[in-house]
């Protein structure tokens, strides 16, 4: 039955899940997530820093547990499933993509933002040697109009990509923008197209199957929502769509409800929920790890956490740049107060 | 009073930089630039300026005219450098390496330039390097910093086809950098390119843990004398804030505008590196010029 799915589903709880929950998995926890969904049947799943490799820091956040050995445990556990990493180019490096092959995972998933492909030339390549399955992964896509997008897919096509998925880093696209997304890097690649939702605008689902209309077969969800801002589109949720529409992701539905319930809903700190200032990311344009980082912010400055937010967005702020936060912050209670006193 | 001959290798976007900067210098006479494609800006700018120019390569530069300089600076690449390493050696010459091939000693001026004006080769680190070092630095004057992390934001426009193509060298080295020259027990570099259109000034931030009594106001008044002497040779570097203290984390947000040379002035990375690229060769420069005038 799984030689027939039509759609790829790789789960991305472990790894953009980590945002949600401050990066502070245990082994134990990853164990027992990663048997339950290879049981499911899921075909992929991703565990990392929720910043890929290496990306245990103080600007995005100090990890609990050193990824590595969530790898190790993950693969350790999985019987039918390929465990992935994600490595962003400019925080992990090549070091980091051997160590992790060495582990036994099967797959990478390198990142640029959507207009940056050429600094991952390196790292796609060597993903190859290592005889990984390789995709490129385009972040905030919709900060790039389809044909740069395309062009910027043709490029990492063009390094060894196997994959080159859309991401909507901020959830900010709408249905329409994804399909021409999908539609574009369709015209012009060979290989097969992805796309990784987030749920800010509560759109996830809707640009999901917008992709998939336009061909993509690659699909990227989060089980319960485990995924930064409010998360992805919902793994058991689109499992469950997908039977009705008859597309076969040769996941188990009932299993995958369970996991759900039983064991990933426990491990989550507050309920993954479109809350004021998700949205605000998905309205602004804001990629989604902000949220968190901005709402510390906020309330270390005694400000609105969305002007910071928006102020983010106006800036072209682009992944990673978690940094600007405080210093956006700083700048917005400045002038609060400045107007207070007059 | 005399001043020291210097060439450019390579007439890219640094080397053009570069040679503008040279052109005000006190202590550095610019004689010539070196590079391969007779057609590129670099070199029909110097040839109209009424330098000597060499399309040849460092060969042809050697082998016809290598008393036209005592130092080099090399703007190539890192693969290049290792070549021209051995041959500037070999032919007496002082390079500084604004590659990151680092064959010769790493070098932070506001650090440890002074411990260094024997060598015959220096390396540059990279533009994060320069920027974030001497902080780290400032700070392990007076509180030891077991760990430092920087996080560089550069404009797309300025990272040019050599960053792009090997970025781990940017995120490694610079690590290394903070660890050897910063005196961090341990580093970390991020690298992000914002392609945002204005394109944004070079922006750094700089965390650092200490170990012990928190100092703050020795902390900062190390920071603002690093600070100052680094201005002192690049103008359009500052602080965006104060110091930021939060437990034994000390946070450092900088801003860097370039001079607008020949590159664009939100090219501060670029900047930054021919800007110390022509104060390290100075201070090789002024012993010699003053042993001369006296």
């Amino acid at each position: 039955m799984t030689d027939k799915r039509e759609i790829l589903v790789t789960e991305v709880a472990l790894r953009d899940g980590s945002h949600a929950i401050k990066h502070q998995f245990t082994v134990e926890q990853v164990v027992r997530v990663a048997r339950a969904l290879d049981e499911a049947n899921v075909p992929f799943i991703e565990v990392s820093h929720g910043d890929g490799l290496a990306g245990s820091s103080l600007q995005y956040g100090l990890s609990r547990t050193n990824e590595m050995e969530l790898i190790e445990a993950a693969v350790s556990v999985c019987k039918q499933a390929t465990i992935g990493v994600l490595l962003l180019p400019g925080i992990g490096t090549i070091k980091d993509l051997n160590a992790a092959a060495k582990l036994g995972v099967g797959m990478a998933r390198i990142a640029t933002h959507s207009t940056e492909a050429d600094i991952s030339a390196q790292h796609i390549a060597r993903s190859k040697e290592l005889g990984l399955l390789t995709v490129g992964f385009l972040m905030m896509a919709h900060m790039a109009p389809p044909a740069k997008l395309a062009e910027q897919a043709k490029l990492m096509e063009s390094y060894g990509a196997d994959v080159v998925y859309i991401v909507d880093s901020a959830g900010a696209l709408l249905p329409d923008q994804v399909a021409e997304r999908v539609r574009a890097l369709k015209e012009s690649l060979e290989v097969p197209v992805g796309f990784h939702a987030h749920n800010n605008l509560s759109l996830a689902m809707a640009n999901t199957l917008a992709a998939i209309k336009e061909g993509a077969t690659r699909i990227d969800g989060s089980v319960r929502c485990l995924g930064a801002g409010a998360g992805n589109t919902q793994t058991e949720v689109f499992v469950a769509v997908m039977e009705r529409m008859g597309i076969h992701t040769g996941i188990d539905l009932y299993k995958m409800m369970d996991l759900a319930e039983d064991i990933v809903a426990p491990l989550i700190q507050v309920p993954q929920e479109i809350t004021r200032n998700s949205l605000v990311l998905g309205y602004a344009g804001v990629y989604s790890s902000f949220r968190l980082h901005a709402e510390r912010a906020a309330k270390r400055f005694g400000i609105d956490s969305r002007d910071i937010l928006i102020e983010l967005g106006a800036r072209k702020a682009v992944g990673g740049q978690e940094d600007m936060i405080i210093d956006v912050a700083a700048e917005i209670a400045k002038r609060q107060a400045a107007v207070e006193s007059r | 009073m005399s001043r020291k001959k210097v060439a450019i290798l390579g007439s890219g976007n640094i080397g053009t930089d570069l040679l503008m900067k040279l052109e005000r210098s006190k202590y550095l006479e610019v004689t010539a630039m070196i590079g391969i494609d007779p057609d590129s800006d670099g070199l029909l700018r110097a040839k109209k300026a009424g330098y000597e120019v060499f399309d040849g390569g460092l060969k042809q530069f050697l082998d016809n005219a290598p008393e036209l300089a005592d130092i080099v600076f090399d703007a190539t690449s890192a693969k290049a450098h290792i070549r021209h390493a051995k041959a500037l050696r070999e032919a007496g010459k002082l390079a500084i390496d604004l590659t990151p091939a680092a064959i010769g000693p790493y070098v932070v001026p506001s650090v440890n330039l002074g411990e260094h004006l024997h060598e015959c080769n220096i390396n540059l680190i990279t533009c994060g390097g320069q920027a974030t070092i001497p902080i780290v630095h400032a700070v392990h004057r007076v509180c030891p910093v077991s760990y430092a992390e920087i996080v560089a934001a550069i404009s797309s426009k300025s990272a040019g086809p050599g960053t792009r193509a090997n970025i781990d060298e940017f995120t490694e080295t610079t690590a290394r950098g903070l660890e050897v020259i910063g005196g961090a027990k341990q580093g970390k570099a991020i690298i992000i390119l914002n392609p945002a259109e204005p394109p944004i000034m070079m922006r750094d931030t700089v965390y650092a843990l200490v170990e012990g009594e928190v100092d703050e106001q020795a902390i900062t008044a190390s920071i603002e004398q690093t600070v100052a002497f680094i201005q002192s040779y690049v103008p359009g570097y500052r602080l965006r804030t104060e110091p930021l203290f939060d437990g034994n984390r000390v946070t450092v947000v900088l801003e860097l505008e370039g001079a607008g040379d020949y590159l664009p002035k939100y090219a501060g990375n670029l900047d930054i590196m021919t800007a110390t690229a022509v104060k390290v060769a100075e201070e090789f420069a002024k012993p010699h010029v003053g042993a001369a005038s006296v």
